[in-house]
Parts: C-alpha cells; sequence; structure tokens
C-alpha cells in the first residue's frame, strides 16, 4: 500500500527545487534591487495584519524520501530554536523527532519524522484549562506560555507525544522562540517564517532537509486548490496518523502504511 | 543601632539610573512612545503587543519585546552584556528598585540576539530570521538605524 | 427515650494533642520544602519527564479530591436520605470533605509547572477544558459545603440543612464525575478513554471516603475518650464493605469491556500480566490487599474488633492509592498507539514502557497534603462544635436497651 510511485515523487522533487531556487532569487533580488526598502513577496501578509482563516497551513511529509539514520530535520529544528538539551533524554525537549516503523505482518520498515501535526480539532486545545494551548485561525497549534500554568494536561491529550514539558532553567532563547521552565512546547510550525514569507516559507525542518538533499517535507497552504501541498494531495491522497480519532492534521504523510 | 542604620541607609537608596539605551528611536523622539508615557505604561504596550504577537502573528517591531532589548539592554564597556537580574541591565535597575518582579526573562532572552530592524519609518517591519544578510545589507545602505 | 444529641469542641491541650499537631505541623513544612526543591530545580529533579508527566503528587492528589467528596456522603446519607442515625455523624462529615479538598488541591498547585500563576487559572478559562470546569467545581463545593455547615450548626438557619444538603450531594457528584472524567475524555491514552471512568471514580469516593471517615472518627473518639458505640461503627463498617465491593465490580466491568475490544488488548495485557510493578500494585494490592482483605474483615467475625475495622480501613486507603498510581501512572506508561500493528522505536521513547520511579520530594509533597488536611480537621473540631459529645448506643438509638436496664 505505500505510495512508492515515481512520477509524483520526482514530480514533488522538481517542484520543491523549483520553489526553493525562486525563493532564494526572490530574497536576492529584494536585496540587489531595492537595497534599504524590502519589498514583500505577493503572498506573503503585512507584519501589522493578523493572520487569517483564508490560509490553512500544513506539510506533506513523504517517508520514501526519509533517510533512515538522517536526522538533519531534527538538527534544523533545534538549532533554529535553539532547544540545547542537557544530556537527559527523557526530559529532554523534542519539538519533532525521526519515528522507526516496522510492520510486523509485512515486515516493511520506514522511518518518518513526527512532531506536532496541528490538528484541526486538537485535544490539546479542549483540555487547556486556560486556553494557553490554542489554535491560530490559520491552523497553526501553539502554546501560550504567558499563560501556561505548566499542569501538562495538553501532554495527556496529544495522540502523537508531540509536546515537551521545559523541566529546567533555559538560556540563549532565540528572540522568535521564547521558551522557559515549567511550560509545555511544542513544534511551532516556526510560526515566524511562515508570519514572513506566508505561503514561500520554508519551516527549519523541511530548510534542513532539502539541504540534506532528501526534499521529503513540503510545506504550504491546505486552503489554497494550487498550493504545491493541495495539488499532490488532490492528486495522490495523504495518510493522516491517527486518522481514526478525525482530528484533521495538518500534517499529512506518503508512505507510512 | 548599627543594624537600624543600615536599615535606613538601604532604605534611603538612590533611585535607580538605569543604562542609556544604544540608540534613539528618531532624531525627535528618544523613546517608541514619549518618555513619560513609557516609563507609566511599558506594560501595557508590552502585554498588547504580546497577545497580538502570540495569537494573531501580528510582528510588527515598534512595541516588540525583542526590540527593546534590542535598544535597552545595552553592552558593558568590555563588550560583555549584563545578564536579568543584575543591576545595570536596564529592565533589572529600575524593577529591583521598584520591587516589581517580572518573570518576562524566564523565557525571553534577557540580551539582544539579532540586528535591530526597528526604526521610526519602519515600524511596521517584519522578523528576519534567515534573511539576516537582508538586514545587514539595510544597516549598510541606510546608515543609521 | 431518644436523648438529645449535643456537640462540643474538644479540649485540645493535652500533650498528646500538641504532639499531633506539631508532627502535623512538620509534615506540612517538609512537603512545602520539597515543593519549593521541585520548583526551584525544574521538574528534572523529580521522577516525571516527558513520557511520565503526572506522577506520584497527582496520585496523592486525585486520591485527596476523590476522598473529599467521599468523605461527604455520611452528611449526605443523613440529609438526603433521612437516615437519622448519621446524622450526628454530618457536622464531621462535612468539615473532612473540605480539608481533604483543600488538602488535595495545595498537592495538586503546588506541582505545577508554574503554581506562581494561580491567578491565571483563576482568570483565564477555556470552557471546553475539563480542567476548567473542575475549577468551578472545586470553589463551589468549598462554598457549598460551608454553607452546609453553616446551616447544620446555626439554629436559625437549621431548616434550611436539607435543601443545601441535597444541593451539596448533587455538587459532589458532579464533583467526582468531573474528576474521574480528566481520564474519561482523554482520546490519545488507550487506559484511560472510557466513559466508566466518571461512574467508577463517584463509586471510589464513596469509598475512600468512608475509610478515612471511620479512622477520623474512630481515633477522634479514641484520642478524646468520648464514647462511641458499637451501632455507629458497625453501620458505618458495613457501609464501607458495600463500597468496596462496588468498587469492585466496577473494576471487573472496565476490564472486561476492555479485553473484548481487540484493540485495548495490548493495554489490558500489560496492566494485568506484564505491567512488572502495575501488575503486582492491581493484583496484590489493589485487589488482594484492598480489596478482598478488607471484603473479608468487614464482612466476617474478624470486625468485631475495632482493631481490625481500623486495619480494613486502611487497606482500603493503601488500595485505592495503588488503584490510582495504576490507572493513572499505569495508562502513561504503556506506549501511545500511533501505528496499530507495528513497530515503532524513536529517541522520544516511542513504542517503550514510559519508566517512571517516585521520587523523594514527590512523596513528600503528597504527605504534606494528607497532613495539611489532618491539621485542619484537627483544629477545626478544637475551634468548632464538630463532634458530639457522646456517639453511645443509647445516645444514638432511641430503642437502645442496655443489659442493666433489661435487668
Amino acid at each position: 500500500m505505500s505510495s512508492k510511485i515515481k512520477t509524483p515523487l520526482e514530480e514533488t522533487v522538481d517542484s520543491a527545487r523549483r520553489g526553493f531556487i525562486q525563493k532564494t532569487a526572490a530574497v536576492t533580488a529584494a536585496v540587489t534591487l531595492a537595497p534599504g526598502v524590502i519589498l514583500h513577496q505577493a503572498q506573503a501578509k503585512p507584519a501589522d495584519e493578523p493572520v487569517s482563516s483564508a490560509q490553512r497551513w500544513g506539510m506533506l511529509i513523504d517517508a520514501n524520501k526519509c533517510a533512515e539514520g538522517c536526522t538533519a530535520c531534527v538538527d534544523g529544528c533545534n538549532k533554529e530554536h535553539n532547544l540545547e538539551g542537557h544530556g537527559r533524554p527523557e526530559t529532554d525537549a523534542q519539538w519533532i523527532r525521526k519515528v522507526s516503523v516496522k510492520n510486523r505482518s509485512t515486515g516493511y520498515s520506514f522511518t518518518l519524522p513526527m512532531m506536532c501535526q496541528h490538528c484541526e480539532t486538537a485535544p490539546c486545545v479542549d483540555v487547556c484549562p486556560t486556553g494557553a494551548s490554542f489554535k491560530r485561525v490559520d491552523g497553526i497549534v501553539l502554546v501560550d506560555k504567558h499563560i501556561c500554568i505548566g499542569c501538562r494536561y495538553c501532554m495527556m491529550a496529544c495522540p502523537y507525544k508531540a509536546r515537551s514539558f521545559i523541566h529546567e532553567d533555559t538560556d540563549d532563547q532565540m528572540p522568535y522562540a521564547p521558551r522557559g521552565k515549567g511550560t509545555v512546547e511544542s513544534c511551532t510550525l516556526c510560526v515566524h517564517r511562515v508570519d514572513k514569507d506566508g505561503e514561500d516559507a520554508v519551516p527549519a525542518c523541511a530548510e534542513a532537509c532539502i539541504n540534506d538533499g532528501h526534499e521529503a517535507i513540503v510545506f504550504g497552504d491546505l486552503k489554497n486548490p494550487n498550493s504545491r501541498i493541495s495539488k499532490s494531495l488532490k492528486k495522490y491522497g495523504g495518510t493522516q496518523i491517527r486518522a481514526d480519532l478525525g482530528l484533521n492534521p495538518g500534517v499529512r504523510y506518503w508512505g507510512v502504511s | 543601632m548599627l543594624l537600624l542604620a543600615l536599615l535606613l541607609a538601604a532604605c534611603g537608596g538612590q533611585p535607580p539610573e538605569p543604562p542609556k539605551a544604544v540608540r534613539q528611536f528618531s532624531d525627535t523622539q528618544a523613546c517608541v512612545e514619549p518618555v513619560a508615557d513609557m516609563r507609566k505604561n511599558h506594560m501595557e504596550y508590552i502585554l498588547h503587543q504580546r497577545d497580538e504577537t502570540v495569537h494573531a502573528g501580528v510582528r510588527t517591531r515598534k512595541h516588540s519585546f525583542e526590540e527593546c532589548i534590542n535598544c535597552h539592554v545595552a553592552p558593558r564597556e568590555d563588550g560583555s552584556y549584563p545578564s536579568a537580574g543584575s543591576n545595570d541591565h536596564f529592565c533589572s535597575s529600575c524593577h529591583s528598585y521598584a520591587a516589581v518582579k517580572i518573570d518576562c526573562f524566564q523565557c525571553h532572552n534577557d540580551n539582544p540576539v539579532r540586528p535591530s530592524m526597528l526604526s521610526a519609518g519602519n515600524a511596521n517591519y517584519h522578523t528576519e530570521v534567515t534573511d539576516n544578510l537582508v538586514v545587514l545589507e539595510k544597516q549598510e545602505e541606510g546608515g543609521k538605524l | 427515650m431518644k436523648k438529645k444529641i449535643h456537640y462540643s469542641t474538644i479540649d485540645g491541650n493535652s500533650v498528646g494533642f500538641y504532639a499531633l499537631v506539631a508532627i502535623l505541623g512538620l509534615v506540612v513544612a517538609i512537603g512545602l520544602g520539597a515543593a519549593y526543591y521541585m520548583e526551584h530545580h525544574g521538574h528534572w529533579v523529580t521522577g516525571m519527564n516527558n513520557q511520565i508527566v503526572w506522577g506520584m503528587p497527582h496520585v496523592f492528589a486525585i486520591f485527596l479530591i476523590v476522598a473529599a467528596s467521599g468523605a461527604l456522603n455520611v452528611a449526605s446519607i443523613g440529609s438526603v436520605f433521612k437516615k437519622y442515625l448519621y446524622k450526628p455523624l454530618a457536622r464531621l462529615s462535612a468539615i473532612l470533605a473540605i480539608v481533604l479538598l483543600a488538602g488535595g488541591l495545595m498537592v495538586l498547585v503546588l506541582d505545577l509547572g508554574h503554581p506562581d500563576r494561580l491567578i491565571v487559572a483563576m482568570t483565564y478559562y477555556n470552557f471546553k477544558s475539563i480542567f476548567a470546569w473542575n475549577i468551578y467545581l472545586y470553589t463551589g463545593f468549598f462554598a457549598i459545603v460551608a454553607v452546609y455547615i453553616w446551616t447544620m450548626m446555626d439554629r436559625t438557619v437549621y431548616e434550611h440543612s436539607r435543601k443545601v444538603g441535597i444541593f451539596a450531594f448533587i455538587w459532589r457528584l458532579a464533583l467526582t464525575t468531573g474528576t474521574g472524567s480528566i481520564f474519561g475524555f482523554l482520546v490519545a491514552k488507550q487506559h484511560f478513554d472510557a466513559a466508566i471512568m466518571a461512574p467508577m471514580f463517584v463509586i471510589m469516593s464513596f469509598s475512600f471516603g468512608l475509610a478515612i471517615y471511620l479512622l477520623v472518627l474512630l481515633y477522634a473518639y479514641r484520642w478524646t475518650g468520648r464514647p462511641l458505640g458499637d451501632i455507629v461503627v458497625n453501620r458505618l463498617k458495613n457501609l464501607l464493605g458495600v463500597f468496596v465491593a462496588a468498587v469492585l465490580y466496577f473494576v471487573v466491568v472496565k476490564h472486561l469491556t476492555s479485553l473484548y475490544a481487540t484493540e485495548h488488548h495490548g493495554v489490558e495485557k500489560f496492566i494485568l500480566m506484564d505491567g512488572g510493578i502495575y501488575t503486582f500494585l492491581f493484583w496484590v494490592v489493589q485487589i488482594g490487599l484492598g480489596s478482598i482483605l478488607p471484603l473479608v474483615i468487614l464482612f466476617t467475625s474478624l470486625s468485631k474488633s475495632r482493631a481490625m475495622i481500623i486495619l480494613a480501613s486502611i487497606l482500603v486507603i493503601i488500595g485505592g492509592m495503588a488503584q490510582i498510581y495504576v490507572i493513572l501512572i499505569g495508562g502513561q506508561a504503556y506506549p501511545l498507539v500511533m501505528f496499530p500493528g507495528m513497530e515503532v522505536s524513536s529517541t522520544f521513547f516511542d513504542g517503550v514502557v514510559g519508566q517512571y520511579s517516585p521520587t523523594l520530594p514527590e512523596a513528600l509533597l503528597g504527605f504534606g497534603g494528607v497532613a495539611v488536611a489532618l491539621l485542619a480537621v484537627t483544629f477545626a473540631i478544637k475551634v468548632l462544635r464538630f463532634l458530639p459529645e457522646s456517639l453511645a448506643d443509647n445516645v444514638i438509638d432511641p430503642h437502645f436497651v442496655t443489659e442493666k436496664e433489661a435487668g
């Protein structure tokens, strides 16, 4: 049942490459053409505009392209958000992790990155007593650490084990990724990049994956029928992990059955 | 008697002299809002911006917490930056005097990390993440920031 | 003729009283110190981690909260169901409910990542969260039971005590339903996601609350030298036996239901057979020591001895703690089923049983909560008239005839 079909994958590779090259070109153009004045790219919203429900951000992850033993996405995420560990794997935060899966009956095995699935009806959002765990109107599930009381009920509720509790003091936080002891955190879908670049954003994990030559992660707008992710899903479908729960996650997979 | 004297000395401490910001917001205005307003209401601005940014993705720079730090947390003479809690840190200098406990720095970095993207004409500027190149370019071209 | 019930405060000036207060105070202080230690260093110094996010403090907290609503039952039986034998027992029942809830909540709050943000928990609400409902249920419980105590103690408002008592009874059922639903509403965990959790927690509260009530009653009367007759004690111990049996029934039904559904075979096998400490706690402590043995004691001639009734009550409490430990921590330890039928592994402990061993500070915080409850009830019966001067058989029962009177 795995979607090891060559054509769509190659198509996505090409399109991912194109997108990446285009983006790089656009940035370069902005620098050279208009120094001192930054031209926003067409899809990105102005900084003072709130996010809109016209978008729903998501990711399509092709497990067929995800290399065994490769941790580029994890490293990229840790670097981006400065998730320095303390050498204590039980309590250190992991926003994204590589999961190895083996089908007991067929013996088929694969590996995939697992992170917050940015559910449409997220259990973590439902159970949070203060509303600190919330979903932005554009579908990104976040923790408002200002009102998180550290009860960890969201961690109990998450079917993907996507959340980490910050067990000790932190320092050297990145300005766009504040994090501190006693609160819960998880993948933000690189919300700071999304707010800046909109549909052209490339989350840190996807960027690292591209740089490593795998291009297994595609980011995009699930509501835009012309986005790469929507077209790919429309043409070849996609798997939701724990689809039985009906949570409609924003992260979809290929090659995970 | 000695204890009492010490106590009195402690109580009669001078009002704090917070370190000077590294630059002015504009030629005519020291901070993003009038200084008297900021002294009284800075927390309101920060709180408002906090909710706007976290929940609605508004990324303007004018009342951004990061830009407060960028401007107000100045390096010492040896180039190192004071950390929150020490008296030469802008926020702590006043907050320890006023005995108002803040928990901002449990999560937020107390030192500048990225080049500032704030200037009087550019308060709506986006956050920059990967494209620091652009920022540097901008700083070179724009001269004074 | 039935004698009038007289309530009075305890003297509370004996060496024993002050020793009790001092010991309980010390345990509270140690508990608070443990909480400070855990908060200061962060939760990595506890046994809790990103796999087992709720640990020993939550076992204590949930036990105390569940027992709190159960402790009110004695009063409810008197007010709501008009069993007059229980009326003199009602005041102690109500104050015990309040202090147990306070102790449980203290443990719960002090284990938060940010106990300093209690004000946030009180001002920001997400009404879809069962936790947020519980904040209302808990604070409402304090208020209602306080009013209930007032109506029982003040003659001028005594006529309202039944109405308030009925309301308190309904509220406490809602409260325990809310506590049980903390687990019942979790779709992610195989061991939790079941509607039976709520009624099972209600019946657990009957059992745990009554066991604590019996212990407090027996020791309060023993240490103050007040008469406590067999009629009251036997009625309560028989009731405890019924409740223990009822809990056992719910446990059986829950596991049978799970065993029937193939998707739950994994977690049932884990809890019932391969779970190591969880299997041991389930069969030996919860079922053996905490259910079967108390039933044998309570429903045989063994229970003629007060010491045996005390033992049975303690066993019910230990069994109850084990039950909550198995539900709470066993349920978390069993790995999430993300890919049914597949073997899963990762650096984040996917597919493996979560490791948890409670640390000393966690247990000390838990005992601190218990001590807060006991200290508060000790103080309460010293300053207000909660305890009848006598619960002797001839005081309780109008038809009681002593051997002497019978000639």
